[in-house]
């Protein structure tokens, strides 16, 4: 039993920071802009089938596929961003809802044109060989997610808070009118957050392929459970992503281990409904953990 | 506006229903036949989904889930249990009402993004229920042996039979939903769209309505997923997944929100589309997604709220003929 749970915990960190990193990205976008974006979990899809597809087709060690994928997703972000955001930025929220994910399908579709229907796989970033602790196993592709993790996590604190841009980033979403009229132009920060949001979609998806492997139609189960790592957080609470992220992660295989496996994404939304109906602003509250 | 008021609904609906209903007598093909009959079942839906979205100003993204509840639960307890189809219909028409009134009342509290995300994740939950209770359901491999429907003792068993009962379920529920627009809530619910706390002020009771066409909304869907049940006889978790929600918020917002005549424009020409297109069957979806984004660009209010607007607006265009003939016949109240 001991074993069992002390499995379950240790998957549930693993997926669970694949969510958090999600759920970052919904929030970084959100504090720009207060959108909502419906097509993140297609950045998670793009990453991994990329990555694939680099892999399959230069043959090099996966860990570079990290850096042309990531970069490829993170232009098609600001792409989205200029051609079905930037037009209607100002529109009503159901609007913009409608768009995203009319962006979302659009992506998923010509995804499923350019690589079908099959799922593609990307090899372990280094040895499968599974390490042993205390009964419990660990892939090593484990330790490189929650280790990629905690890098981009102190990359991103690195970022908001020493550099000029990180700072403009804050400071719009502390407060848009007073950026901008500081002189912060608010159209290069959504550019820039959409960039960013899709940089953090494809790094998770593309550590968690090795163990999920991927296919056209994932982005939907990611986006969600990305947005309900952010709303465990409290929406706009970059670090409180992450907590919300974990915490979903351990409960769902925590719940696929003692009830039933089939359910674990059942799990995950009715989460995701009780906090919404509960407490929209998050476990964590506002203002706990600095906004970001 | 001039589309929701006045007579000309009931005209517009007596010219449907006739065209509708006589078709047959000239074109009985069965494969055009069954392919209406997909489209009476997508207009039900998108009617009561356009009530919510375009009346009540409340977004959807699960009724495919509803949809999935009618099919599921007459396919069930005919199937498995023998029990008569119409009281297994009724059966699933109360059960998804009273799961939709469990759901609507938290659900409708909440706005935008969180409304949105709300309804996509139950859609998501009814979806993962429907493969993982296989014993009930058949799960991914679906259940088959869904009897017919029969009317006193008559058996809609061929496509052309389940026709005129869909479609004629489709014009009462059309008829309904005209004198519920046109009615003290029709304008209730156009004010929460516009403005809910304006609406409130005035005294609208504007939770409660909203959860009133939210379960009003999945009763139309529950009861297009009984004749689907039947009509079909067999039923897999893919038709009512989260792809058959996106479908319908396109069919919704493709005709015009708030617009009766769109679900019907909406609903008919996204049900035909698929077949003509054939070749790229799979692809259908990269189609949803470039229209959503294109009709949110240029037609924001849909296809038929845009047409109404312009022709109502034609007598004021230099005299022509046409304008004339409208302002006469059609808004003679404009005329004064």
């Amino acid at each position: 039993m001991f074993e069992i749970i002390l499995q379950a915990i240790l998957s549930g960190i693993t997926v669970g920071s694949i969510y958090g990193l999600i759920g970052l990205g919904f929030n970084i976008i959100y504090n720009a802009s207060y959108i909502i974006n419906f097509a993140q979990g297609e950045f998670v899809m793009l990453g991994g089938m990329i990555a694939a597809t680099t892999f399959n087709v230069f043959k090099i060690n996966p860990i570079y596929t990290l850096i042309i994928s990531t970069t490829i997703v993170t232009l098609i972000g600001a792409l989205i961003e200029r051609m079905a955001i930037q037009p209607v930025r100002h529109a009503d929220v159901s609007v913009l809802v409608i768009i995203t994910i009319g962006a979302s399908i659009f992506i998923r579709g010509i995804s499923m044109l350019i690589w079908g229907k099959d799922p593609y796989i990307l090899p372990p970033f280094t040895s499968s060989e599974p390490i042993i602790i205390k009964n419990a196993a660990i892939n090593p592709q484990s330790l490189w997610i929650i280790g990629t993790t905690i890098v981009v996590v102190i990359f991103l604190q690195f970022f908001f808070k020493k550099t000029i841009t990180g700072k403009a980033m804050r400071a719009v979403a502390d407060n848009k009118k007073a950026a901008s009229l500081m002189g912060i132009k608010i159209e290069r920060i959504l550019l820039i957050s959409f960039g960013f949001s899709g940089a953090l979609g494809s790094i998770a998806g593309i550590i968690i392929t090795p163990i999920t492997l991927t296919t056209y139609d994932i982005g939907i189960i990611f986006g969600l459970k990305g947005f309900s790592a952010a709303i465990l957080g409290g929406i706009g609470n970059s670090f409180g992503a992450l907590i919300g992220g974990l915490l979903l992660g351990i409960l769902e295989c925590l719940a696929a281990a003692l009830v039933s496996s089939g359910y674990k994404d059942a799990v995950a939304f009715l989460i995701l409904l009780l906090v919404l109906f509960i407490k929209p602003s998050g476990i964590l509250g506002k203002g706990l953990i600095e906004k970001v | 506006m001039i589309m929701q008021y006045g007579r000309i609904n009931y005209y517009i609906l007596i010219i449907i229903a006739a065209t509708v209903l006589a078709f047959p007598l000239f074109n009985s093909n069965e494969y055009i036949i069954s392919v209406m009959n997909f489209m009476g079942i997508n207009i039900m839906i998108v009617l009561g989904l356009n009530l919510l979205m375009g009346y009540a100003g409340q977004i959807s993204l699960g009724h495919a889930g509803f949809f999935g509840m009618g099919a599921y639960i007459s396919g069930i307890l005919t199937a498995k249990y023998s029990i008569n189809p119409w009281i297994a219909l009724i059966i699933a028409v109360l059960l998804t009402s009273i799961l939709a009134l469990t759901v609507a009342h938290p659900t409708l509290r909440l706005k935008g993004y969180y409304l949105a995300m709300a309804t996509l994740g139950f859609g998501m939950i009814l979806s993962i229920i429907f493969v993982q209770l296989d014993e009930l359901t058949g799960g991914a491999s679906g259940l088959v042996g869904i009897p017919y429907l029969s009317i006193f003792g008559f058996n809609l068993s061929t496509s052309l039979r389940m026709y005129y009962l869909i479609w004629v379920t489709l014009f009462v529920l059309t008829v309904l939903s005209i004198n519920l627009v046109e009615s003290k809530i029709g304008r209730a619910l156009r004010a929460i769209h516009t403005g809910e706390v304006a609406a409130m002020v005035l005294g609208v009771e504007t939770h409660k309505l909203k959860i009133k066409v939210f379960i009003l909304s999945a009763i139309f869907a529950s009861l297009a997923g009984s004749y689907y049940a039947h009509f079909v006889n067999f039923i897999s978790p893919s038709s009512f997944d989260f792809h058959y929600s996106i479908l319908f918020i396109t069919m919704v917002i493709l005709g015009g929100m708030g617009s009766i005549w769109g679900s019907y424009f909406g609903g008919s020409l996204l049900s035909i589309l698929p077949e003509v297109l054939h070749s790229i069957e799979d692809y259908n979806i990269i189609i949803y997604g470039f229209l959503l984004i294109i009709i949110m660009f240029f037609l924001p209010k849909g296809v038929i709220p845009t047409l109404s607007e312009y022709i109502s607006n034609m007598p004021e265009r230099k005299g022509s003929i046409i304008g004339k003939l409208i302002s006469t016949y059609m808004y003679p109240q404009k005329g004064k």
